[in-house]
Order: structure tokens, then sequence, then C-alpha cells
């Protein structure tokens, strides 16, 4: 299915934050199968913050987004976390078989937030009544993005958020970005791409 | 408090709204049509062994669904999203116990009557067999579930669930064709009993194999 996006007007997303976060990693060593990934990561980020991790395929990205999420547990170290957490990783995280909005809504119950705010944020609004499994790839990762943006989390933690998305979504995503920092959220993000994320701080991961 | 209603309301609306419930009722009743072709038109025959036929179909029934229960939820990042939110493992799995056992047990126990007129069961043994199964469904819930947790990682893991449930599910099928004999009162004590344990460490299990499958 080839959609035709209007003109992207700028959205902001309306979801109301849920209080303030805060994110530090103290020491922190994560080990995978046996395997040592990274030793001692230290950083802590405050009420607008944004970092961005990076370094090249399988050296701990995601498994730093699923420490942070308190997926992993740390081989050593402390990770502190305030506040409520979002996580986008390459999960769905929605049932396939619901319309899009009503899988939104599922979680928005529990989270308290909006699902026609969060689908307008991310320009899927005319799809809410289209089954999750019909939506293209790129459109998935956009209702991951909407989950997020639904769930009036904090903290959000997204893993390569911009894979599959074209140019409108990845703009759009920079200014929803952008407000949610505005408002105090922290991000921390895994991304190959840039994400025009302004005064990110590197969080550099190296090969050992 | 409130992910764990939300969960189970989900679960629910899952089994009855996309017909997973019709499946073990079907089962049943096939099987209660089917025993009589299989050991004859005996009317006392029937009778005699009928209850026990039926708890075989239930113990069944219950396991027909286990490789839905967890894996596609775990699959599907639905299990990290309910614990990044703060829920416990050990919540979700409450609330798979609670929804799976909603999702067979009323249905099976509604099934009963027309499987009891099939087998020729009298109204005494009716009674005591929807007694026996109000005490003895939620212990083959959490049966389910817990094997459903462990194997939920695991390829091909239907067979290798029932090989595993099967031999736990001994007791509640014991005590519960036990309790169809109208002279012992303590079978169907003990097949709450044995319920009520499976129900009350099936969180805890399924729990603990959610957070082990993550690692």
């Amino acid at each position: 299915m080839h959609e035709v996006l209007p003109p992207q007007p700028i959205r902001p997303y309306v979801a109301g934050m849920m209080g303030q976060g805060q994110l530090s990693f103290d020491g922190v060593s994560c080990q995978r199968g046996g395997r040592m990934l990274f030793e001692r990561l230290d950083f802590t980020l405050e009420p607008g913050d944004a970092a961005a991790v990076s370094g090249p395929n399988g050296i701990g990205k995601s498994s730093l987004l699923r420490l942070a999420a308190g997926l992993l547990e740390p081989a050593a170290g402390a990770i502190r976390r305030e506040g409520r957490i979002a996580l986008a990783d390459d999960a769905l995280g929605l049932d396939r078989h619901l319309p899009l909005a009503n899988a939104l809504q599922f979680w928005a119950g529990i989270d308290g937030g909006s699902v026609a705010n969060a689908l307008a944020a991310v320009a899927l609004d005319h799809l809410g009544q289209v089954p999750v499994r019909m939506l293209s790839t790129g459109q998935r990762k956009r209702a991951v993005l909407a989950r997020v943006f639904a769930s009036r989390a904090p903290i959000w933690l997204l893993d390569e958020p911009g894979n599959g998305l074209d140019t409108a979504s990845l703009k759009n995503l920079s200014v929803v970005i952008a407000d949610h920092r505005a408002r105090g959220g922290i991000i921390l993000a895994a991304s190959h791409q840039p994400l025009g994320i302004e005064s990110a701080s590197d969080i550099s991961l190296e090969a050992r | 408090m409130k992910a764990l209603w939300a969960l189970v309301a989900r679960d629910v609306r899952l089994s009855y709204g996309r017909g997973g419930v019709v499946l073990p009722v079907v089962f049943f009743l096939l099987v209660a049509t089917l025993y009589p072709f299989g050991v004859g038109p005996d009317g006392p025959l029937l009778a005699k062994t009928g209850g026990g036929v039926l708890w075989i179909a239930a113990l069944l029934a219950a396991l027909l669904p286990i490789d839905r229960l967890i894996a596609p939820d775990m699959d599907q990042g639905m299990l990290d999203q309910l614990t990044v939110r703060g829920v416990g493992d050990e919540v979700t799995g409450l609330a798979k116990l609670i929804a799976h056992w909603l999702g067979f047990g009323p249905p099976l126990m509604i099934a009963v009557v027309p499987a009891a007129a099939l087998l020729r069961l009298d109204g005494e043994t009716l009674w005591r067999l929807e007694l026996g199964l109000l005490a003895g469904t939620p212990g083959l819930a959490a049966l389910a579930v817990m094997i459903a947790a462990i194997t939920a990682g695991l390829r091909g893991a239907g067979p290798i669930a029932g090989l595993l449930m099967l031999p736990l599910a001994i007791p509640l099928l014991i005590f519960g064709a036990g309790s169809l004999d109208p002279q012992s009162m303590g079978a169907l004590k003990l097949l709450a009993a044995c319920s009520m344990l499976a129900v009350s460490i099936a969180p805890f299990v399924a729990g603990a194999a959610i957070r082990a499958a993550r690692e």
C-alpha cells in the first residue's frame, strides 16, 4: 500500500507527562551469554537531557537500553531510575489482530495517556481502525512510537527509532522528541542514523 | 492492580472473541460423543465410567491452548512492556491464570451438561461432576499456565508441554474421578486442596519462568 502523507504539519503530542524522571548508571557492566559487552559505564540523565548511544553492531546498545528499562540485571554496578519508563524496541508490543487504536488503548488504559493524540503525533490517525498486522514496516515502527508517546512516562528509551521511517516521519519524530525534552522528559536513544536531537550527549560503546 | 485486570480483560476478550473458547468445549463434547462408539452403547457401563472419561477430557481440554497462553505475548514484547511498567512477572502469571480459567472452566462446566446426557450419567453424578470441576479446573488452569511459561521459549513446545503437564495432573485426576463416588466426601476435599496448592504456586513459578526466559 502506498500511503500519501499530507504536507507534514508539526503536531506536538499532548500526552501530559507524569512527574519528572532521572536515570543514572553507576559503574554498570553488562554481560550477555558469558561475554562482557561493556564495563564500568557511568552517566546521569536529568530532566530535559538526551543521550545517544553509538557503537558498532553487537556492541551492546540494545542491551544497554534493556538494562535501563530494568529488563536485564547488570553484572556489576547500579542503575537508578526515578519516574516511569517507556520502551520502544524491535518488539511490537501490540496485539496484531486488533485495530491499531484498540491495541494502543490497552496500554493507554494502564498508563492514562491519549491514543488519539499519540496517533496524530505519528500521522497514523487515519489508520486507527486498521488491524496492526496490516500495517507496513514503517507504520509499525510509528505505531510503536505512538505507544511510547501515549505512555506519559518521563523517560523514553528508543532503540533504533528511525528505522524504516520516511523523511517526514523522521522530522516529526525529532519535533516530538524536542517537545518531550522541553517538558522535562528524558531521551535515551540508540540509533545509527542522525535523529536530529539537539545537544544530545554521546554514550559511545567501543569494541573491546 | 489496574494492569492485572486490564490483562485479564484483554485475555478473556481474546479467548471469547476469537473463538478460542470454542475449541476446548468442542473437544470435550467430541470425546463425550466418541466414547460410546468406542465401548458400545451399554448404558450401565457408560454411566459407571463416563464421569472418569469426562475428567480426562477436561484435563486435555485445559492443555489445548497451552502454546497460546504465554509464548505469543513473550514474542511480541507484551510481557516486556508490562515489566517496564512495573508490573511484576508474578502479577502477569496470576492474570494469565485467572484469564485461562475463565476461558475454559465455566464453558466446560456448561458443556458437561450435554456431555453427561450423552454418557447416561444420572443427576447425582452430574452434580458431583460439576462440583468437582469447580474445585479442580482452577488447578488444571494453574498447571497449564506454569507449563506454558516454562516452555514459552522453546521450539515445538506443544508436545513437551503435554509430556510435562500430564504427570503433574495425576493427583487432580485421581481425586477428581474419586469425588464421583457417592461414598467418599474426602476425595472432593483433597481435590480442592491439590487445586489450591497448584493455584497458589502457579503465579510464582510462571513469574520465575518468564524472568528466566528474558536473560
